[in-house]
Order: C-alpha cells, then sequence, then structure tokens
C-alpha cells in the first residue's frame, strides 16, 4: 500500500495507458467495457488519493525513473492539478458507465474494442498533460489526446464526423506545432524543460524577443486547442457529429485541460508580472472572452440541432473561463478553476440526455423533438436541470461560476465586465427555453409520437452528472474551496 | 417544537408533499385531501413561531454552506412572519377554491399543478425566512421558475407568448439588476446579512447608493415596478387560483417583501432618510400607482383589470419603504397583509363567475348578482378593502401610508394615495353594483353576446341561483370575512411588524 501511495502520481499515467492496448487484445465487447470501467474507476481513485495527498502533505513531486529533475522528468501534483485529475478521470468512469448502449446504437459493432482503446489513450493524454511538470512532456501527451481524439471524433455514423475530425487535425495541429515552437523557443533561453526550473531561468531573459516569441506562440496554440473565440472553429463540427459518448467526454475535459495548461504556462512559467503586469494579457483575453461570450450565445439561438447548439454554448462557456483567467486575481482565478469543475458536470449531462435523445429518435433536430417531454420525461427533466446550470440558476453549478466571477470582477472594478457577463447568461436563456418550449408545448407527433424513456443504463450516469450539477450547486464549499486553493497557488507563481 | 425545527418543518413540508401529492395523481380525492393536510400542517407550524418572534426574532440557522465564507440561512424576523403567515395560510384557503375550480373547469395534468403549487410555496416562505440576501435571492430565483409550469399551463400558443414575457422580464430583471446589485453588496461590505440599521452606511456613498438602490428596486421584477411590471399581465394566462394565491399574493409580495427588507435591514432606512436617496424611488412608485390606475380602467377583461389594480397596489408597498419613515414601513408590511385578503378575493369571484356563468369579460357580467349574489357580495366587500374605505382592513394600511408620506414631508403622496383610491372606486366599484343592478345603468349592446357562445348550455343562464361549486365560494366568503376581521383585529398585525422600525 505504502509502495502503491509513493507511486500513485505515474500508475496515473501507467494504468490507462497499458490498459488501452489491451482492450483491443480483449476484443469482445462486454469484456472490454468492463475491463475499460474499472480501469477509469480506478483511476478516479488514484486522483482521490492524490488529492488527499496534496492536501495533507503540500505538493507532491515524482521523479521518472528515479532521475532527479531538471534532467529527468518531473510529474508534479499541487492544488491546481490535484482539482483538474478528479476532474478528469470523474467524467471519463461516469460517462464510461454510459458508453455500451450508445455505442451500441451509433457503432458497428467491429468498432467497439477501438473505441475503448482510443477512448483509453484519449483520457491518458489528458491525464498526462495535467499531472506533469515537463514542458515537453505536455506536448507528448497534448497529441496523444488529440491524436485519440481525431479518431473518437470520426468514429461517429455520420459521414460529416469524418469532415469534421480532418477539419480538427488541421486546426489542431496547427495548435500543437504553434504550442512546440513556443516550448522550443523557451528551451533555447533556459536550456531546461522543467516547468519549475523553466520559471526560475527565464526571469533574466524575459526582456528578450525570443521570450517574447515564445510568448506569443504559446497564447496563440494555446488559445487554440482551448476554443478560444475566434480560434473555435473546429469545435462545433467536432461536438456535432462525433458519437454522443464522445461529444460528453471531450466536452466536459479537452478544452478544460487546455485551460489548466494555459494557466500553467502563463500564470506560472512566465509568471503573473510578466504576462499581466508588463504584457497586459488581460486586454486581450477579457474582450476576446466577452465577445466569444456574446458571439456563440446568439449562434446557438438560432441553431436547430442541438449538439450544436450544445458546442456553441460550450464556446460561450470557454468565455467566461478565459475572462476569469483575465481579471488576475484570486477570486477571478477560483472562478475558472471552479467553472471548469462546474461546466465539465452540467456540459456531460446535458451531452448526455442528448446521447439518449439519440438512441430513441436518432436525431437532436429540434423540429423533429415536438413533444418529447412528454415521451422521454426523466431525459428533459436531465435537461432543463442542465439548462438552467447553463443559464446560472441559483442551487445550480452555473450559479456558483457567476458570482465567483461577476465578484471578481467587481473587486477589480471592471463595472462592464461585471454586466456583460450576466446579460450574456440571459443569452443562455434564450437557447435553452427555445428547447423547452418545443419539448413541451407541443403534443408529441412524428418521431416523437411513439417514443419511450432512455433505458436506465444511460438515464444514470446522466442522472449522477445532474445530480453532482444540483449538489456542488447547493453546497460549494468543496468545489469552491479546492478552485480557491488552486488559485492562490498560481497567483504565488510556480517558482518557489 | 423549537422554533428552529419548526422553522426547518414548516419549509421542507410542501415540498416535502409535493412528490407525495404527485404519486398519487392516479386518485383525485386522495391526492386533493393530502394537499390540504399539507397546508393545515405548514400553517400550524408556522404559526408555533409567531411567540418566538414576539420574543425578538429566531435566530440565525445555518444550513449549507454555499460558498466558503457564505451561508444559506435562515431567521424568523417580524416582515418574514407576516409575509410567511399569509402566503401559508392563504394556501389552505387557495387549495380549497383550487379543487372547486380545476374540476369544474376540467382542467388537464391537475396533478402537476399542485405539485409545482407545493414547491412554489417553499419558495416563498424561503424568501420570508432568508437570512441574508443571498438565501433571499436564490428562493426569489426558486420562485420564478416553479411558477413558470403554473402559468403556462395550459400549454397554449397563448399561455406560450405570456410564459415567454414573465419568465423573460423576471429573469432578466432578477440576473442583471438584482444579482449585480446582491453581489456588489457583497464585495464593498464583506457581508450580505440583513442587519436592523442597514450594513451600507460608510461602504457605498455618494452616486453609488442611488444607482444601488436602482439595482435593487428595479432588480426585484417581483414588485412590477414600471417599467418592469409587463409580466404580471402576462401570467394572467394561468388557472385563476395561480392567479390568486401567487399573482396576488405569493410571488408578488415576495417582490415587495424583498424592496421592503432590502430598505429596512441593508440601506437602513435612517441612512435613506438623511441622503433623501430613496426620493426618486417615491416618484416612480407614485407614478406607478396612478398609471396602472388607469391602465386598469381601460381593461374590460376582468383578470387583466385585477392585474393592474395589483401593479398599482404592490407600489403602495414600494412607496412605503422609499418613504423610509417609520409609518411608510408600517404601512407598507400591513399593506402586505391587507391587500391579499382583497385581492384574493376579488381573484376567487373572478374564477367564480368563470366556472359558473364562463364570463371573462366585464361588460358580460352586467346583472350576474342574481345569479351569483354570494360571490358579488364578497367581491363588493374586497373591493372595498382595496379601495381602503372603513370598516375593512384596507384602510388601515392606507392610513399608516398616509401618516408615512406627512411624516416624511411628502405632502404630494397623500394626495397620490387620494386619487388612486378614487380611481380604484372608478374602475371596481361599477362591477358589483352593474351586477345587482343592471337597470341603473346602461346595458351595453355587447352583454351576453359572449355568453351563449361556448356551448355550455347546460350551466343554464336564466334567473334563478347558480353559484359556483361550494368548494369555490366557501373559500372567497371566507377571505372576503377576513377583509372585515382585519379591520376590527389589526392591532396583532400592528403588533407584530412595530418591532421592525423599534416601536
Amino acid at each position: 500500500m505504502e509502495l502503491i501511495n509513493q507511486h500513485l502520481p505515474i500508475l496515473q499515467i501507467v494504468v490507462p495507458l497499458i490498459a488501452a492496448p489491451l482492450c483491443i487484445i480483449l476484443r469482445r465487447r462486454q469484456l472490454v467495457w468492463v475491463f475499460a470501467v474499472v480501469v477509469t474507476w480506478a483511476c478516479l481513485a488514484m486522483a482521490g488519493g492524490l488529492m488527499l495527498q496534496v492536501l495533507s502533505q503540500g505538493p507532491i513531486s515524482y521523479h521518472l525513473g528515479g532521475w532527479e529533475p531538471p534532467w529527468g522528468i518531473e510529474y508534479r501534483v499541487d492544488a491546481v492539478n490535484a482539482f483538474i485529475l478528479i476532474l478528469v478521470s470523474l467524467i471519463g468512469a461516469v460517462v464510461l458507465l454510459y458508453a455500451p448502449a450508445s455505442i451500441e446504437a451509433e457503432l458497428p459493432e467491429a468498432r467497439a474494442s477501438l473505441f475503448y482503446t482510443a477512448y483509453l489513450l484519449c483520457f491518458t493524454g489528458l491525464l498526462g498533460m495535467t499531472i506533469t511538470g515537463d514542458a515537453f512532456n505536455v506536448f507528448v501527451f497534448l497529441e496523444v489526446s488529440s491524436l485519440s481524439t481525431y479518431a473518437l471524433i470520426a468514429m461517429g455514423t455520420d459521414r460529416r464526423a469524418l469532415a469534421a475530425s480532418f477539419q480538427y487535425l488541421i486546426m489542431g495541429t496547427i495548435g500543437a506545432t504553434f504550442f512546440v515552437i513556443g516550448i522550443g523557443l523557451l528551451y533555447m533561453m533556459t536550456g531546461t524543460l522543467n516547468m519549475a526550473d523553466m520559471a526560475i531561468r527565464l526571469q533574466p531573459v524575459l526582456a528578450t524577443r525570443t521570450v517574447l516569441a515564445a510568448f506569443a506562440f504559446l497564447t496563440v496554440g494555446l488559445s487554440l486547442k482551448l476554443a478560444l473565440f475566434p480560434l473555435h472553429l473546429w469545435l462545433p463540427n467536432a461536438y456535432a457529429y462525433a458519437p454522443s459518448v464522445v461529444t460528453s467526454f471531450i466536452a466536459a475535459t479537452a478544452t478544460k485541460v487546455s485551460v489548466y495548461v494555459f494557466l500553467r504556462f502563463f500564470y506560472g512559467i512566465f509568471g503573473r508580472e510578466y504576462a499581466f503586469d508588463t504584457l497586459h494579457l488581460e486586454y486581450f483575453l477579457v474582450p476576446l472572452g466577452l465577445l466569444g461570450v456574446f458571439v456563440a450565445s446568439t449562434v446557438a439561438v438560432f441553431q436547430s440541432n442541438l449538439k450544436r447548439l450544445l458546442a456553441y454554448s460550450s464556446i460561450a462557456q470557454v468565455g467566461y473561463m478565459v475572462v476569469g483567467i483575465g481579471l488576475v486575481s484570486v477570486t477571478g482565478l477560483t472562478a475558472t478553476l471552479v467553472h471548469l469543475f462546474n461546466h465539465a458536470v452540467m456540459k456531460g449531462a446535458l451531452f448526455l440526455a442528448l446521447g439518449c435523445i439519440v438512441m430513441r429518435l436518432g436525431t437532436v433536430e429540434l423540429g423533429e423533438l415536438r413533444g418529447i417531454g412528454k415521451r422521454m420525461p426523466v431525459t428533459m427533466a436531465a435537461f432543463v436541470f442542465g439548462g438552467l446550470s447553463l443559464i446560472g440558476v441559483p442551487l445550480t453549478v452555473g450559479f456558483i461560476s457567476k458570482w465567483y466571477l461577476v465578484s471578481a470582477a467587481l473587486e477589480r472594478g471592471w463595472w462592464p465586465v461585471a454586466v456583460l457577463v450576466l446579460l450574456g447568461s440571459l443569452l443562455a436563456v434564450a437557447y435553452i427555453w427555445k428547447v423547452v418550449e418545443t419539448a413541451y408545448f407541443h403534443e408529441p407527433e412524428g418521431k416523437t409520437a411513439d417514443a419511450t424513456e432512455a433505458p436506465l443504463t444511460l438515464l444514470l450516469p446522466t442522472w449522477i452528472l445532474i445530480g453532482a450539477t444540483l449538489y456542488f450547486g447547493a453546497t460549494a464549499t468543496f468545489t469552491a474551496g479546492l478552485a480557491r486553493a488552486g488559485a492562490e497557488a498560481l497567483m504565488g507563481g510556480l517558482a518557489p | 417544537m423549537t422554533p428552529h425545527t419548526a422553522l426547518i418543518v414548516s419549509l421542507l413540508l410542501p415540498i416535502a408533499f409535493g412528490p407525495i401529492i404527485a404519486l398519487c395523481g392516479s386518485r383525485p380525492n386522495l391526492r386533493d385531501s393530502l394537499t390540504v393536510v399539507a397546508g393545515l400542517l405548514t400553517f400550524g407550524t408556522v404559526c408555533t413561531l409567531i411567540p418566538a418572534v414576539q420574543a425578538g426574532g429566531v435566530a440565525e440557522l445555518n444550513v449549507l454552506e454555499f460558498v466558503p465564507g457564505l451561508a444559506l440561512s435562515f431567521h424568523v424576523e417580524p416582515l418574514g412572519m407576516i409575509f410567511a403567515l399569509v402566503a401559508s395560510g392563504l394556501w389552505i384557503v387557495t387549495s380549497l377554491y383550487g379543487f372547486g375550480y380545476m374540476r369544474g373547469h376540467h382542467e388537464i395534468d391537475q396533478t402537476r399543478f399542485f405539485f409545482f403549487f407545493a414547491v412554489a410555496i417553499t419558495a416563498a416562505l424561503g424568501v420570508a425566512y432568508a437570512r441574508n440576501l443571498l438565501t433571499l435571492f436564490v428562493f426569489y430565483e426558486v420562485l420564478t421558475f416553479s411558477t413558470y409550469p403554473l402559468v403556462t399551463h395550459a400549454r397554449t400558443t397563448d399561455a406560450l407568448r405570456g410564459g415567454r414575457v414573465y419568465l423573460g422580464i423576471l429573469v432578466s430583471t432578477s440576473v442583471s439588476f438584482l444579482l449585480l446589485a446582491v453581489i456588489w453588496t457583497y464585495v464593498a461590505t464583506g457581508t450580505l446579512d440583513f442587519t436592523p440599521g442597514g450594513i451600507l452606511a460608510g461602504n457605498v456613498e455618494g452616486n453609488s447608493l442611488y444607482v444601488l438602490l436602482a439595482l435593487f428596486a428595479f432588480g426585484t421584477g417581483k414588485a412590477a415596478l414600471m417599467p418592469f411590471h409587463r409580466w404580471l399581465p402576462a401570467a394572467m394566462v394561468a388557472p385563476t387560483p395561480v392567479s390568486a394565491l401567487l399573482h396576488a399574493v405569493a410571488v408578488v409580495k415576495a417582490g415587495v417583501f424583498t424592496v421592503l427588507k432590502i430598505i429596512v435591514y441593508i440601506f437602513g432606512i435612517d441612512l435613506l432618510a438623511e441622503t433623501g436617496t430613496s426620493v426618486w424611488l417615491m416618484y416612480v412608485a407614485g407614478g406607478t400607482v396612478v398609471i396602472s390606475s388607469l391602465i386598469a380602467m381601460t381593461k374590460d377583461n376582468l383578470k387583466a383589470r385585477l392585474a393592474y389594480s395589483t401593479v398599482s397596489q404592490l407600489s403602495y408597498i414600494v412607496l412605503g419603504a422609499a418613504l423610509a419613515t417609520d409609518w411608510g414601513i408600517i404601512g407598507g408590511g400591513m399593506h402586505i397583509v391587507m391587500h391579499a385578503f382583497g385581492k384574493i378575493t376579488l381573484f376567487f369571484c373572478a374564477g367564480a363567475i368563470n366556472v359558473a356563468l364562463h364570463k371573462t369579460e366585464i361588460s358580460d357580467m352586467v346583472g350576474i348578482g342574481k345569479q351569483m349574489p354570494f360571490t358579488m357580495i364578497a367581491f363588493f366587500i374586497g373591493a372595498l378593502s382595496v379601495i381602503g374605505v372603513p370598516p375593512l382592513g384596507g384602510s388601515w394600511s392606507k392610513w399608516y401610508l398616509a401618516l408615512g408620506a406627512v411624516d416624511a414631508g411628502q405632502l404630494v403622496f397623500v394626495a397620490v394615495l387620494m386619487i388612486s383610491s378614487l380611481l380604484n372606486i372608478m374602475y371596481l366599484i361599477p362591477i358589483p353594483i352593474r351586477a345587482f343592478f343592471p337597470g341603473a345603468l346602461p346595458k351595453p349592446a355587447a352583454a351576453g353576446t359572449a355568453a351563449t357562445d361556448h356551448g355550455h348550455t347546460d350551466h343554464g343562464h336564466g334567473d334563478g341561483i347558480h353559484e359556483a361549486p361550494i368548494l369555490m365560494v366557501g373559500p372567497l366568503l371566507f377571505t372576503a370575512f377576513g377583509c372585515i376581521v382585519l379591520f376590527f383585529y389589526a392591532e396583532p398585525v400592528f403588533r407584530l411588524i412595530a418591532p421592525i422600525v423599534g416601536r
């Protein structure tokens, strides 16, 4: 036990990494699923264990192969990424419970085991990006997760899934390339890849043009990966045409991890003084974030495909996170970090609810969903609760995020930002209520006339996430407390 | 039962009965009896809090830590006590009336109806008990969303449109103004607790105080201050029991209650009286009182007229709060009670006329006094109470409001109150008068035509008495009687409220 505890950081990554190819060998659909479920839940337990260790003993530094940093690769877990690890593994574990029934409906038999392989690889990649303390290692895991995501999206039955995947491949590769160029430039200036070491060695050379170039490449590359407006173009199609399970998983986790990496680089490595006091990154982040909120929410109002609608809503929500980053305060970062978690559970739940509808109706076109509230009451109730959370109604997690974000804006004295954040949430009312009215104000007709409620295997995971949405909305001490601890760590910078 | 237990129990009872009521959907009699039991238990529990409030209030009770440093927290002070008593007491009466109405009107989905009704009552009690602004805001929003399915109960295109206006105005005002004001208050003062004397003095000054008051006043959309009053007439697409309890009592009173609490416990009336920050609000409220009375006169649909009358009456309470004098606050608090009894009676009557005679337009109601004598007498009493004529309860609150205006040196608002009373007479009194003395006034040509359109010939429209079911007439007579009782026994209400201004 002691041995396991000691090696938890590496087990967190190695277990799903080894499990992924084993899925191909196991082949049988049920068997693979059970195996993958065990692996992901074990990962959740490990993330929980790491969090406990961090909370009791402070940050953990794990040296891969016993090589001392900065020469060897270091896995570094502190309050910030322990929180993200829990988030990713929680969503990964819950969504997988939902997978068998959904992929049976949406994927051909032969692809089932490949699905689980790609899923676990993506899972590994996201966890790896989060846990590692090595800049180049982040890039490696970024590619692991991206490549497996391209494969997962392409598994969608709609032929447009291939185009969407290709589009994401191009955009994602550009993003990753910019990212690796940025790291290369930093390596050139510091001669190290260890993030903590890099943070220290960067301080004397911050004024150089090379560092400035690195800063620019990293900003653009990461903004692409986290779908900051106007670099979001890959996202709507990818979310809309991927299988429902995949959409739920990547919508809840992929952009979140990129936001984390963004925080790590700009608050950790470059440092708050350079990124915000000198270069004023906030004048770039806050306007773009708000623009993203308004443009994407407005576009969402006019979508007829519910998956696309929620995809645009995701871009808007990323906008809120970026605004929180740009407010450069403990409260602002708390808002961003808590919203990473909150948005993950609510958006995950919403996409799972859509998966239930896809399973029964084979479509999420709004025009085909008249009266669905009568036929699938439990699914639609989940959708309504998730939607209320997107709006930011009290007693849902969305309200907690809004509370912190507006507080942070007011603390900073940025009135217009506070007002715009609140107005943005009114747009969410518009796009959610469009669905509510279609679902509840019509008699079932056409495809919905003889639809039935989704099976329990789909409803249960959906409602686990809805339960989390409501529970952490009613008492956010746990999530907001962790987010605040993370925010304080980030404001302190990475350099000891 | 200790006060804290009673507080929690009364809060949980309606919402706990909600699912039980929903499960009994296939057995309407059982379901309806359970609803009444829930109402009686809730009201009884609320009543047990009275002694504790008279002895100085129920101390705070933190239920959940909402975000670190801010709890979902309850207490009971005089104003909340009054509001809780009114909302839970009239819930019982409205439930009885509701059974008569929903069955008499052959409404669909009655189970869903009573379920959301129960949730709305919990939300109203949550507003009443809120210890801090955050708790109040939380339940305020729950009230909005839980009443939406009630407003749109009919699921028709009209209901959908009404629901859009309802939700649109209430949510946009509360999110963009009220929430902003709440968070601003928290950032500026570091607390959101309702504190005697207020928390803003010394923390927010000058023009910011005006902006903050405007955000609070207009952000509380449920108080229906013009120009954010449109949701209330829109909500009239709901079945009449909803209009009666929620849109004459629980929802709208939650709004003005919020305004009163914010003025008394967040701003503090001394601060407002010294700085004169709330003078503009007096004019907005006074303007709403007069303008909406004028609009009410133009409405032929009885529920629409009553809705505009409510808009006008709500602004009495906002006016009382804005006057920032002891008498103004007491008058506002008492008007919560007095107007509740008067207006619920009027709505009950409107529903009874609709069920018994299928009439919704005032011009069709000429001469119905012969068929519905009890209903129309109750209507007369309720109307007089709303107008504020002795010996009816409504006269007291108007008296205190006028005193408050004199105290504040704002004599113009004494005039506003008098003009409003005159307007009330003009748009309410003709209805029962014409019902009983059709010959006394010229009969409009349209009278009687709409009544034959609906095809319910079996109900008969002869000269004999044709009242609504006893379950509807009983409640409306009860609340009308309440208007009279409240005139002679206004003192207990006064004594309950007076401590908030230290009298």
